[in-house]
């Protein structure tokens, strides 16, 4: 039975230190006594070893796409390949500095510069900004394109954006940190957006619609062209949520469906490691009409010479949104990825995601869950609604999700999208085997059987990870987010 | 598997997708190669890039990294988790959040960090958002920036601040001393100001007079953000322990520990501030609590904040962290400890002193501006930098930000900077490099 | 099941309304809502002297899953937010109707948000408003 593992600074003694990590102590190195901090440094002080040992029984704790079948909707937790890792930390890339002479960079620059351009291709846009540092970012710099552009062409009344009901989270806040208001449409029973709503919510104050195709209920959006059609013609423009990207990869691309924006998720499409909550990278891509607001720098090539193009290159530009040129790490890693798979594997990153969703989906559907939208096609994720089990059978997604853990997967995603009670939005991704999504299946019909006789251990669950389940109530109402050294 | 679900092709699966809109094949994107290739080109590629000497600070600090730091970030428990949602799933996130959240709350001296942001940059446009959203007396929605604020960070929080209604003015800085002028203060009080920046030490690497800024927003009503190097946190005062009560809210990029530069990032940003705030702050938080049984375990909290539940309500649209970066953070933090961060500071100090020295002892290189620094200085050069930078380049030596573009008035000046990574040979090294340069520039006018 | 005085006053947005001695409305959240949102972590509520517009969002209740608005029915001056919120946020779980009053408004009259009797509101909160 492990004993929990203390905090840092309860490893902590006076006086220790992994000394051959400090510099030679010197005498000189003072600040004026008017600036001085007053107080101790209160950083925990342990040997190498302690440390070594103590964040390696930590990641102990965890489940990883390296250690669990990890089917997060949404979140497309493909195998990260090592390589990815090795090779953009490379010295000469690891140890420049963003502001060095372009002249000491044109092998980075040579290797973003090729991003972008297999970027545009695969999304069918004119031109992309490697820049903003996420998603969200992304997004943000895909809202405040829409606006400028309208403001540049003198339009100053369009001020709202349309967003479905079944859109991730970060599309309204997005709307609302531009300064934009939320115009909520509904989705169909059977997945789509309802155009007659759409219809009725396009005026001269729209100035543009946030989509996901597929969608965030896993299906794909029949009617883009239509769509497409209605909101140009009302004069709006259209903004691809790339969170998805994983299913149509070389079988479509947004901007032959007509969206002037898109933002893509380097960290799940193309597999940029998750580290436990980020980094990730929100390239975005442009049609023409939006060509002339992209976010700076972006990378350009002269004959055989590459440079930043900035704020006198693009002078339309939102501006900058990162302190330097965005997550460069993160871009390479994506870089050596797309090099590895080629024009073919695109194809095949759709064609797997999408086969592993549609067996999964099949087998569970005979193995008796409800699926969301029986109708449908899964693209590379789908949605099982668990409210009849709830019903009957008193257990909640919830409580799968956490018996799925005794199991030794990770569960779906449970809290999202809103629009389906009790729901898990699963994901496989086209890097893991047919006998692993067997095993899942298995493990969901085991942990239903067992509701139907002994729901409380549901209930209870986990009962084998490091932790049992944690009072959140607790957490939020006696908040202790910081340690704090005991008062002398 | 097909049969299963019942479709007869591959190309089946994708029958809800309008033929029209299909395609065969990606023109454009290369052929896969295989990782042997891929690893020759980027070889070839990093190796172009060489390993030049580094003289730039400038919002990104070149520091040893301790070995076991990326050893232990790459291991895939960790590199490949996704974010905690699942809290029993991921206790090592969680307590490395949480660990982070204590030592960036204590370096600052504030009560409550976040988790990370993305970067200094970001952290700065979240704070100046904060701010507006916390301040409940203050309508104005103005916001002061000192014009000794990274003028990066400044457009930055401009572009994403924007949208909001904010009104950011800069404030002036003293030519000699290159700090924030206190008359252009004194100007406006009691005016209606919802908060002032102040970064320390700041772009120009001179110590401002916090306490005097503090007075005076204090005096006015107007919440104070601080924008702090970490490593300087070592030496002198934390926002914290600033004066009338210390700051309200604390941000910069904790890039300094354990983040290698990597060519512009991935780095990552951190905010503090005080308890009475909390609700109001971006990103997410780690917080300790016990399981059923009644054993401490971590999980995230305050989650009612952030857009996957409040949407078009939510304090920012901020999803990821930069998690593995803050991983990297804390253990470079652990394996340092007080002891080491005090010594890398210092060591920076007095490895810039001695390069202000070196150079300025060639003939037509100037410092800019008297006063005390941390670890950065201005140094003016007699003609056009960017040449000089090039020169030095090709010398294996990068010397410096040029920084006239920004501030015009300053003519042709270098922001240079020397951490504990450069020994007192490679400041000699660079300080005859600059020799050799200047002296030959000067020839050929002759 | 969830209670409904009948005695009370209620919106579709699952405030409720008594009407005190002197006037003032006391305004909180229902049984139903607190049931939905779960145990509450936070409460925000406005500050005495705050002059409000009917429909005005001035309140903010927490849980762990959801964080709400409170929209005042009424325009008028806030004489009070319930003090008690700020350290035992609970109360309006366990008595959503007496301790866990939210705020208390001096009326000023003009157009209010419609209000609905017990049965009416009852109605609402079954068909899932």
């Amino acid at each position: 039975m492990r004993k929990p593992e203390p905090l840092i600074f309860e490893l902590s003694r006076p006086g220790r230190g992994a000394t051959a990590q400090h510099p030679a102590a010197e005498a000189g190195g003072e600040v004026p006594e008017a600036f001085r901090r007053k107080r101790p440094l209160p950083l925990p002080e342990v040997s190498e070893l302690q440390a070594v040992r103590h964040y390696t029984r930590l990641s102990q704790l965890n489940f990883g796409i390296d250690t669990h079948f990890y089917p997060l909707g949404s979140c497309t937790m493909k195998y990260n390949p090592r390589a990815c890792n090795s090779l953009a930390m490379l010295p000469g890339f690891l140890g420049r500095h963003p502001l060095a002479p372009e002249s000491t960079g044109q092998g980075v620059l040579a290797c973003l510069f090729e991003l972008q351009e297999m970027l545009k291709h695969v999304t069918g846009m004119a031109g992309v900004s490697l820049t903003p540092m996420a998603g969200a970012q992304g997004e943000f710099a895909g809202v405040a394109m829409i606006r400028a552009y309208h403001r540049a062409r003198g339009d100053h009344a369009r001020n709202e954006i349309i967003v479905p009901d079944a859109a991730h989270g970060t599309n309204p806040a997005t709307a609302t940190m531009c300064g934009m208001k939320v115009h909520e449409i509904p989705t169909l029973a059977d997945g789509d957006v309802d155009l007659a709503a759409l219809e009725a919510a396009l005026s001269p104050a729209t100035a543009g619609i946030m989509l996901t195709n597929p969608s965030t209920l896993g299906v794909f959006e029949r009617r883009i062209v239509e769509i497409s059609r209605r909101v140009h013609a009302a004069g709006g423009l259209l903004y691809y949520d790339g969170a998805n990207l994983n299913a149509i990869l070389g079988k479509v691309r947004p901007g032959d469906m007509g969206f002037d924006v898109i933002h893509m998720n380097l960290h799940k499409t193309f597999s940029t490691p998750h580290g436990g909550g980020g980094p990730g990278s929100g390239a975005v891509g442009v049609g023409k009409r939006l060509l002339a607001h992209l976010p700076v720098p972006i990378v350009g090539r002269e004959g055989e010479r590459y440079r930043w193009l900035d704020e006198r290159d693009v002078p339309g530009t939102i501006g900058r949104l990162s302190g330097f040129m965005g997550n460069t790490g993160v871009l390479l890693r994506a870089w050596v990825y797309m090099r590895i798979l080629g024009a073919a594997g695109m194809s095949r990153v759709a064609e797997y995601s999408t086969l592993n969703a549609n067996y999964l989906l099949a087998r569970l559907r005979e193995a008796g869950f409800e699926a969301a939208y029986p109708g449908r096609r899964a693209s590379h994720e789908f949605i099982v609604t668990l409210k009849r089990e709830a019903r009957e059978l008193g257990v909640t997604a919830m409580d799968f999700a956490k018996r799925l853990l005794d199991h030794g997967y990770h569960a779906p995603t449970t809290y999202f999208p809103l629009l389906v009670p009790e729901c898990l939005l699963i994901e496989p991704t086209e890097t893991e085997t047919r006998e692993e999504l067997d095993g899942f299946v298995d493990a969901l019909v085991a942990i239903r059987n067992e509701a139907a006789t002994n729901a409380a251990a549901l209930k209870a669950a986990p009962h084998t990870m490091p932790v049992r389940r944690l009072d959140d109530v607790r957490a939020a109402r006696q908040l202790d987010v910081a340690w704090k050294p005991a008062a002398r | 598997m097909l049969d299963r679900i019942g479709a007869a092709s591959l190309e089946d699966l994708f029958d809800e997708i309008p033929e029209s809109l299909r395609i065969t094949s990606l023109p454009g994107v290369p052929d896969a190669l295989p990782e042997m290739d891929v690893a020759r080109l980027a070889g070839t590629r990093a190796s172009a890039d060489g390993r030049p000497l580094n003289f730039i600070g400038a919002g990104a600090y070149e520091h040893h990294i301790p070995a076991p730091v990326w050893a232990l970030v790459t291991r895939g428990e960790i590199y490949s988790a996704y974010t905690p949602y699942q809290a029993e799933a991921s206790q090592g996130t969680l307590q490395i959040m949480y660990e982070y959240q204590s030592m960036i709350a204590g370096l600052t001296a504030m009560d409550v960090s976040n988790a990370s942001l993305y970067d200094g940059a970001s952290a700065l446009a979240e704070a100046c958002l904060m701010a507006v959203r916390a301040h409940r007396r203050s309508k104005s929605a103005r916001v002061l920036v000192p014009a000794t604020v990274n003028p990066t960070w400044r457009r930055v929080a401009g572009v994403m601040t924007e949208g909001q209604g904010l009104r950011m003015e800069t404030l002036p800085y003293d030519a000699a001393t290159g700090r924030l002028d206190p008359a252009s203060l004194a100007r406006l009080a009691g005016e209606d100001v919802t908060a002032i920046v102040v970064q320390q030490p700041n772009f120009f690497g001179q110590l401002e007079d916090v306490d005097a800024v503090m007075r005076w927003a204090r005096a006015n009503g107007a919440l104070v953000v601080a924008a702090v190097n970490p490593v300087a946190l070592a030496l002198i005062a934390p926002p914290g322990e600033w004066g009338d009560g210390g700051a309200d809210i604390a941000v910069g990029d904790a890039q300094p520990f354990g983040v290698p530069l990597s060519s512009g990032g991935p780095y990552v940003g951190f905010m503090a501030c005080r308890m009475e705030h909390v609700r109001q702050m971006p990103g997410r938080i780690a917080g300790r609590t016990v399981d059923t049984e009644g054993k401490p375990g971590f999980t995230l909290t305050l989650q009612a904040r952030e857009q996957h539940i409040r949407r078009a309500k939510a304090t920012s649209n901020i999803c990821t962290n930069q998690g593995l970066l803050m991983s990297a953070a804390t253990i470079h933090l652990a394996l340092l400890g007080p002891a080491g961060l005090e010594r890398v500071a210092r060591a920076c100090v007095a490895r810039t002193a001695e390069l202000v020295s070196a150079l300025t002892r060639l003939p037509g290189v100037k410092s800019a501006f008297t006063g005390p620094r941390f670890h950065e200085a201005v140094i003016r050069l007699e003609r056009p930098v960017a040449p000089v930078l090039e020169a030095l380049a090709a010398a294996g030596i990068v010397g410096g930000c040029d920084i006239g573009g920004d501030y015009p008035e300053l003519g042709h000046a270098l922001l240079v900077c020397a951490t504990e990574t450069r020994t007192q040979a490679d400041i000699g090294t660079y300080a005859r490099a600059l020799g050799s340069v200047l002296g030959r520039a000067a020839a050929q006018e002759a | 099941m969830s209670q409904t005085p009948a005695d009370l006053r209620y919106t579709k947005s699952h405030e409720w309304l008594r009407t005190l001695p002197d006037g003032t409305i006391e305004i909180g959240i229902t049984d139903h809502a607190q049931q939905a949102l779960g145990d509450l972590v936070f409460v925000e509520v406005p500050e005495a002297g705050r002059h409000l517009a009917a429909g005005d969002a001035c309140a903010v209740v927490e849980s762990v899953k959801a964080a709400s608005d409170v929209y005042s029915p009424v325009a008028g001056e806030v004489t009070a937010g319930n003090p008690r919120l700020a350290t035992e946020p609970e109360l309006i779980n366990r008595d959503p109707y007496g301790d866990g009053w939210i705020m208390r408004v001096k009326p000023a009259g003009g157009t209010a948000t419609e209000t609905l009797d017990a049965a009416a509101y009852e109605g609402v909160a079954a068909a899932g408003g």
